[in-house]
């Protein structure tokens, strides 16, 4: 299938995990269910002890939501426990937690949304939540909730341990290895900050047509930041790891080149330059450079802005925007990356997806709303933050299929341009289409060869007007280490994104004028 | 539970932790409630209602420190959570840094009401909420039939936070806030769908702005963006609309936070009574503003605040420095964060100095951008018009601006006399000359 640029370092997991470790967050009783490997058989038994609740109860709060009428229910329950150990000065020295714990009741009538949420999982709690989600509904009449039946998933996220089997006492050295290497690395490196993130999600959801599912959840993320010193110049930058993996899969080897990475693209922002102001010709290096795609096209294609009207790719479906070697999907289902969910949180299967087939616009990335709105199936996108908010169309690991070129010949094409390599953060405006990202480091491209390194330089463009500019793409798709969070409706979910080398013939940098 | 109930409950859990080993211990308990209405196409499209609970507490242990946050706060279960949150602490490494503030910067604290609870709050009603949704949207949809989709808001919160330390300081903080407003997309021919938004947030019912001038200001906005397009890049002045200002501002301030001077990542460093901006820029934190959105007694770490001038004609005056990484420096602490942030005004409105510039933009929001702490690199995408003459020509999109912020700050010619102060940072319009812009 696709060469993923993180296969070889999960090949190289070891499996080694110490015996006797300290508990670091936490171990609520019926999580002694999970024991075993890696809890995650999904057994729906374990997700009701976990919560506390039965068939029965959860069939009497989505008959109290559907009361006063309303078309769906349905019920979200959610245990999320989160730890961050952090490095500083050159000791662990810090260490948080998170406890979260709750259900959300969502009624929906026509495209309506009633929702409320508790925090405490008692049937006189949820059927007082349920009543509150219940005002949104007044007009329709609804049948009695289907018994539920469970639905079994794929898992898309194995791991070996349980986070909250992992102690603090096992995460530490990871840490140190990597402030010791990276201080070894380059005399001048002056301070690092290094952060572990680990968190599981245990959520069960249900519906009033009857469905009733529950997934376990691995998230992590581990980064460093390095600020280096010359001749009394100062440069900082990071490089980090953020899949939905569990513990084993930092290996030594990972650890190492992690620091390597860190500290190499450190070091050499101190030869950068900015570029020069105004349009050029940019090719897009393979991997984090995704970004693009995430705010060129992703959010565009998210159903409700479709449905709101309020997107420029409104009304675009089965027309040509973009060259017949250009596919772009959106992927629920990719080994252990961090957009990846084996369902989505309306208890909806994930997929792949296409945003674009061979240049044409495909579909769009729909929620439960939208898939009814527009009588599609739904392509499994509705997602949440937490049981504290409604689900909305997001995306997931958002990316686009290899092409027909070389990374070689792509390069050597450009006369003049810019070739971005790694990136901090991006935005769009839906309608308009106007989006930017910022590139922390790139490389200037003169003459058909990269030249000078170059850094902080924002680039801004059209969606569609840059989509059909795509005018070369390699056969080298990676997918980005790190990963983010994408924010929405003041909701964050976990993404990914990924891209061949690509070339857009025109985009504005932002640069320097001579 | 009541305020006395969850003082009660953060003097349990301070109780506890000691039991269990900590030497000392800070405790929130918070509880907020949230009613949000989204309103549109003559009809309620989302009514989202909660109460929510959530208790943090810092542990001090020998020398080490963690920090915990649960949402499940029933005595039965936070015990074992703080026993085991103790007991990890162990594991770390230790920071004689981490200590709680010293109990002298408790003390000396205002005895004024900063008036941030409205009394009014429980009076307002389930269709009160809804009857001002439809108002907005009603207003919004009168002004223009190029309107393809209009979203209104209502919201309102109620937050009541204990916090208890056990070295002797004990507070409580109550407040109200409501929050209203519209987004509104129109059509662009076939280009494009422009959008704009107004949306402000007030500690008192009554003071929620007027449906008709948040329709106005987000439709003609939004109408203003009809034919945008990209100028040629060069050297032009800028005036930022004081809502924008925010985006830029923000990037000033973090380099003057102790931890980012400490972990040598702010371009700020040594630069204290230094010039960092031109003359025109005094900014003060002032906690003490009557329904201020940043209004308070005590900051986060529960020490007294005071006004302080941070920027005094372009010299940076005072950084923020919490104790932790005060201690660190060697620095007195001052203040963790940012209160209120006041700018001194100028004496023209935006429109009047528009007047002025012979070749610039007005840009009215940023998209995307970011900047570098360390060094003071930064570029921006900007959205805005593009003025020749003293007037306003067209509307533009996809440019960026670029700079350090080293330099930025002294382009600084003139303040405007528009502070917007449905926020915290009270920023009013600024004026910056010879600004790099990109664009074809």
């Amino acid at each position: 299938m696709i060469e993923m640029s993180r296969r070889k370092f999960i090949k190289t997991g070891a499996a080694g995990i110490a015996l006797v470790s300290v508990p670091m967050f936490f171990k609520l009783n019926p999580l002694a269910a999970f024991a075993g490997p890696a809890g995650q058989q999904r057994n729906l038994k374990d997700y009701y002890a976990h919560f506390g609740v039965d068939e029965k109860t959860i069939r009497d709060v989505i008959a109290a939501a559907l009361d006063k009428g309303g078309d769906y229910c349905d019920i979200f329950f959610q245990h999320r426990i989160s730890n961050w150990i952090g490095l500083e000065d050159k000791a662990v020295n810090r260490a948080y937690s998170n406890v979260d714990f709750g259900v959300g009741i969502r009624v929906i009538e026509g495209e309506q949304t009633g929702y409320s949420f508790t925090e405490e999982i008692t049937p006189g709690a949820m059927k007082l939540a349920a009543k509150t989600a219940s005002n949104i509904a007044g007009q329709s009449k609804n049948a009695p909730p289907a018994e539920l039946k469970f639905h079994q998933t794929p898992n898309y996220y194995p791991i070996e341990t349980l986070w909250e089997n992992v102690g603090i006492d096992q995460k530490i050295p990871h840490l140190e290895r990597i402030n010791d290497k990276t201080f070894a690395l380059d005399r001048r490196i002056i301070k690092t900050r290094i952060m572990f993130e680990d968190e599981s999600s245990y959520v069960l959801i249900a519906t009033s047509e009857g469905r009733i599912v529950c997934d376990y959840r691995p998230m992590t993320t581990l980064s460093v930041v390095c600020i280096a010193e010359q001749n009394g110049k100062r440069e900082d930058n990071y490089f980090g790891f953020g899949p939905r993996a569990g513990f084993e899969y930092f290996t030594p080897e990972i650890l190492d080149f992690m620091a390597e990475e860190a500290v190499k693209r450190t070091v050499e922002l101190f030869d950068a330059v900015k570029p020069e102001a105004g349009e050029m010709e940019v090719v897009l290096a393979a991997g984090n450079s995704g970004i693009l795609l995430h705010e060129a096209i992703g959010h565009g294609m998210e159903a409700d802005f479709n449905r709101k009207g309020v997107s420029i790719f409104a009304d675009k479906i089965n027309k040509s925007v973009a060259e017949s070697f250009v596919s772009i999907v959106d992927d629920g289902t990719n080994p252990n990356w961090r957009g990846s969910i084996n369902v989505d949180d309306e208890a909806n299967d994930t997929e792949m997806t296409y945003l674009v087939k061979d240049g044409i616009l495909k579909s769009y990335l729909h929620d439960r709303i939208s898939s009814k709105y527009y009588n599609v199936m739904p392509t499994g996108n509705g997602r949440r933050q937490n049981f504290r908010y409604a689900p909305i169309p997001r995306m997931r690991n958002t990316y686009m299929l290899p092409g027909p070129h070389t990374k070689e010949e792509i390069i050597k094409s450009v006369k003049k341009g810019l070739y971005t390599e790694t990136f901090t953060n991006g935005e769009v405006a839906i309608g308009a289409g106007d989006f930017s990202f910022y590139v922390k480091t790139g490389r200037m491209i003169e003459d058909g060869k990269l030249t000078r390194p170059v850094k902080d330089v924002n680039i801004i463009g059209n969606g569609p007007d840059v989509l059909s500019k795509i005018v070369m793409v390699a056969d080298d798709l990676k997918l980005e280490e790190g990963g983010g969070y994408c924010g929405k409706d003041g909701q964050w979910c976990l993404v990914s994104d990924g891209l061949p080398t690509c070339k857009v013939s025109s985009i504005t940098v932002g640069g320097i004028n001579a | 539970m009541n305020k006395k109930e969850r003082l009660e409950l953060a003097n349990w859990v301070v109780a506890q932790a000691k039991k269990a080993g900590a030497d000392d211990v800070a405790v929130n308990v918070v509880n907020q409630r949230d009613i949000e209405i989204e309103y549109r196409e003559d009809q309620l499209d989302k009514l989202i209602e909660s109460t929510q609970n959530s208790l943090s507490l810092s542990i001090y242990a020998n020398k080490r420190y963690s920090s915990h946050t649960t949402n499940d706060i029933k005595k039965e279960t936070l015990a074992g959570f703080i026993t085991e949150a103790v007991a990890m602490t162990r594991y770390l490494s230790e920071d004689p840094y981490r200590l709680l503030p010293d109990p002298k910067y408790y003390a000396n604290q205002m005895e004024i009401d900063l008036e941030l609870i409205d009394p009014a709050y429980d009076k307002v009603s389930s269709e009160k909420r809804v009857e001002i949704a439809k108002e907005i949207q009603d207003k919004t949809l009168g002004l223009s039939d190029k309107i393809i989709s209009c979203t209104s808001y209502y919201s309102d919160s109620f937050y009541d936070t204990v916090k208890v330390h056990s070295n002797g300081f004990e507070g409580v903080r109550e407040g109200t806030s409501f929050s209203s407003g519209v987004e509104v997309t129109v059509k662009d021919g076939d280009k494009g769908r422009p959008a704009d938004w107004d949306w402000r947030s007030v500690i008192f019912f009554k003071d929620l702005a007027s449906p008709e001038i948040m329709a106005k200001i987000a439709v003609s906005r939004a109408l203003d963006k009809i034919g945008q397009t990209k100028m040629a890049s060069g050297i032009y002045d800028m005036i930022v609309e004081n809502r924008a200002v925010g985006r830029i501002f923000g990037d000033l301030t973090g380099p003057m936070r102790a931890g980012s001077l400490q972990q040598k990542s702010s371009f700020l460093e040594g630069k204290l009574n230094q010039k960092i901006a031109s003359d025109k820029l005094t900014v003060t934190d002032d906690p003490f503003i009557k329904a201020g959105l940043g209004s308070r007694l005590f900051d986060n770490e529960g020490m007294a605040t005071k006004r302080r001038v941070m920027i005094d004609k372009g010299v940076l005056k005072s950084y923020y420095v919490d104790n932790y990484y005060g201690r660190k420096l060697g620095m007195e602490p001052t203040i963790a964060s940012s209160t209120n942030t006041v700018f001194e005004c100028g004496t023209r409105s935006p429109e009047e100095i528009i007047k002025e510039v012979k070749k610039g933009f007005l840009v009215t929001d940023f998209i995307g951008g970011n900047s570098n702490s360390t060094t003071g690199d930064f570029s921006f995408g900007i959205v805005g018009k593009y003025i020749e003459d003293g007037k306003i020509i067209q509307p533009v999109n996809e440019m960026n601006i670029s700079g350090s912020l080293t330099e930025f700050w002294h382009q600084l010619v003139e303040v405007g006399n528009d502070p917007y102060i449905y926020s915290s940072l009270r920023r009013p319009s600024l004026y910056f000359k010879d600004v790099q812009f990109s664009g074809i």
